[in-house]
């Protein structure tokens, strides 16, 4: 009868043996957060539904809009960078260098700002509910990845009209990068939003961070550009991402895998950090939200 | 192996009253606390590592002890603000508890408040499964019952229609049609049923009561309205101030909180503004004394409703008075009008008068209502105010039946075959 012995944290302590429940008021991080995520999975899939549903409402175009944005950025970009200004983009086509660090950088970015206002949005349930909070950060990156996933089908077709052939090592890279822009988002969003809970400041700070972000990150033009210093854009775990990118999809260059390490490890530590930061808050949320 | 299916041991919970009034902190005030004074702040924060004592503390709830076994129906009743919500709050875990232990054996699940997590935008059948998965139901389990669900609410014809277009009531019904399905062992739900019409409260009831009786399940019921903690639940804890008055019986418990709350029962009336007529003659005072002098009555109790009416004129007048009983869906049931009796009284020039109404065994079932009041003079109205009072029959029998069923009045019957 007592055949798992579950112990969950982090909302004060819940224990959880088959059926029965310990609440007491402490507070550790444990491996049972994550299996008591496993178990609320369900859960984690209908936000994820909602949130994607929802979006798309009474809208015209419906899903179509999860394109229309890459696209159209990618279309003024390839206008104003590539064709006025001559931007290098590494001996691909300019439109498919940006789009493919588009792609990648809006997976990123727009998931970053979503996690990190999910608890505010979802308040009134957090304060009559209980599951594990991590679900909502969690179901908020994975609805952008659904995104992602339609967006991408733009770069199929775009690779098709080019006449490019991925690298082969496609398979095992991109789900290798996808890995870290996924820890990137989840553990930064974890931190903002587990600070945003208390410091309403976050949503003032974060889209003009995430503009300046994007200045950095070498998504208009190629890390090359910065010569000598492109090893201070390595800092930056989405150069990895997006350099490696195009490396493995268009064969601009070899795949960096010193370069993907970095930024595995940098964004692992980010996802720890902000996890870690996300559980120790947790338990207040219902009282300051 | 007969433990309680709760345990609740000493639990506590504190909070600081800045948190309570600020509700969230600006990084800039923060900053600018450093900036401006480095030093005490550095001096503050060491002191809220040394020790806590420069906050200030309110525990919500202390000493909390209470064993509660399977299959009964608790209430939880109190004042506002006396920790009841609280309670609850950490019995389902949203908040954590700053001291004690809860055990729960068995499947919970928590209802605070109705269609948790309900999206406007969503048709009726998304938000039933994103409800159900919410209050912690599978796919499977939801699917299941689905039509039961659905059934129970009454808005079948709306399924695919978002919730935004749907009326307060569809809205209130569909979501606790899913609340009402759920299968935990332990349920607890908070206020729930002070939403939606008398209607559909007492089939919310009836399904709670049936569903406890024919599965054995433990429910903690927090609520104001007297009448369905008497007629659900077997146990009644009284929470007072954070902590437990009083466990026992629901009918003392409910006795004793509603000793406490009897001085309440006299209403003034002459700062009401929604009323209409000539005003000369005037109602000054309403007063109910029910059980215990609360405004609680037993079914088939008299219930006298005392008066004090003002005169204004230099000469007396002649006046009949009425006194209608509504119930909470604004339908009048019963008329106490002394044109019907054909009676008229009088009242002393310049004068305030006592008087009382005397309704003698009024055939009235469990539930609340309210009373309408007119003074008449020359067949015109001198005064004339609606829902003045509010009374409620919250136990006994009548007849020798318990008087649990839908209709508001009740009759003594019996069929025979000839």
């Amino acid at each position: 009868m007592m055949a798992s012995l579950q112990l969950m944290n982090g909302l004060g302590k819940i224990i959880k043996m088959s059926n029965i429940t310990i609440i007491k008021p402490k507070k550790v991080f444990s491996m049972e957060d994550l299996r008591e995520v496993w178990r609320y999975k369900e859960l984690l899939y209908f936000f994820t539904w909602r949130d994607f549903k929802v979006r798309y409402k009474q809208t015209a175009i419906g899903i179509l809009w999860a394109i229309f944005q890459p696209f159209m950025t990618m279309v003024v970009f390839s206008v104003f960078f590539g064709g006025l200004l001559k931007v290098s983009s590494d001996g691909v086509p300019y439109p498919i260098f940006v789009y493919t660090g588009l792609l990648f950088w809006q997976f990123f970015s727009s998931a970053l700002s979503e996690t990190s206002g999910v608890l505010i949005a979802n308040q009134s349930i957090i304060t009559k509910v209980y599951f594990p909070r991590l679900i909502l950060p969690l179901s908020s990156v994975a609805t952008k990845f659904v995104d992602f996933a339609i967006a991408s089908i733009i770069l199929g077709g775009m690779m098709f009209y080019y006449g490019i052939t991925p690298h082969i090592a496609s398979i095992i890279v991109i789900p290798v990068l996808l890995a870290v822009t996924f820890m990137a988002a989840v553990g930064g969003g974890l931190f903002l939003a587990a600070v945003n809970v208390k410091y309403r400041d976050v949503r003032f700070i974060l889209p003009f961070f995430i503009q300046l972000l994007l200045f950095v990150t070498p998504v208009i033009y190629p890390a090359s550009i910065a010569g000598k210093y492109s090893w201070l854009l390595a800092f930056n775990p989405m150069m990895g991402v997006i350099q490696n990118a195009r490396a493995v999809l268009l064969g601009t260059a070899l795949v960096n895998w010193l370069l993907i390490g970095i930024s595995f490890v940098a964004c692992l530590v980010l996802l720890i950090v902000g996890t870690i930061y996300f559980k120790k808050v947790e338990r207040y949320f219902a009282d300051i939200i | 192996m007969n433990k309680p299916i709760i345990e609740i041991k000493n639990i506590g919970k504190k909070y600081n009253i800045t948190h309570q009034k600020g509700g969230y902190v600006a990084l800039r005030d923060v900053l600018a606390g450093i900036l401006k004074n480095p030093f005490k702040f550095a001096k503050n924060k060491a002191k809220q590592i040394v020790n806590t004592k420069t906050k200030e503390e309110f525990w919500a709830l202390r000493g909390i002890d209470v064993e509660i076994h399977k299959g009964d129906i608790v209430g939880i009743i109190g004042h506002n603000g006396a920790g009841k919500s609280t309670l609850l709050k950490i019995l389902t875990g949203i908040t954590p508890p700053t001291e004690g232990e809860i055990i729960m054996r068995g499947r919970v699940a928590s209802l605070l408040e109705v269609g948790t997590g309900f999206h406007p935008e969503l048709t009726g059948r998304e938000n039933i499964f994103l409800n159900g998965a919410i209050l912690g139901m599978t796919k499977k389990e939801i699917v299941k019952k689905f039509d039961e669900i659905v059934a129970f609410s009454g808005v079948e014809q709306f399924l695919d229609t978002p919730v935004k277009y749907y009326s307060s009531g569809m809205y209130v019904r569909l979501a606790f049609s899913v609340a009402a399905h759920m299968e935990p062992d332990i349920l607890l739900v908070d206020e729930v049923l002070a939403v939606g019409d008398a209607e559909f409260q007492k089939k919310c009831l009836g399904k709670m009561e049936e569903v406890t009786k024919s599965e054995g399940r433990t429910i903690l019921f927090v609520s104001h309205n007297m009448s369905a903690i008497q007629q659900l639940c077997s146990k009644t804890i009284l929470i007072e101030k954070g902590k437990v008055k009083m466990f026992g019986e629901t009918r003392e418990v409910i006795t004793m909180y509603l000793e406490a709350l009897s001085k309440n029962m006299i209403i003034p009336l002459t700062n009401r503004k929604d009323r209409t007529g000539s005003g000369h003659i005037t109602f000054e005072e309403i007063k109910i004394k029910g059980i215990a002098g609360s405004n609680t009555y037993g079914i088939g109790d008299d219930i006298y409703v005392h008066f004090k009416i003002k005169n204004s004129y230099p000469h007396d007048a002649t006046v009949k008075l009425a006194l209608n009983i509504r119930t909470t869906s604004t339908e009048e049931l019963i008329s106490c009008d002394s044109s019907l009796n054909g009676e008229s009284y009088v009242l002393p020039a310049s004068s305030t008068k006592n008087v009382v109404c005397k309704i003698y065994s009024p055939p009235l079932n469990i539930g609340n209502y309210y009373l309408n009041i007119g003074i008449l003079h020359d067949d015109q109205f001198e005064d004339r105010i609606q829902s003045v009072a509010e009374f409620s029959i919250s136990t006994g029998t009548f007849d020798n039946r318990v008087g649990t069923n839908s209709f508001p009045v009740l009759a003594k019957f019996n069929w025979e075959i000839e």
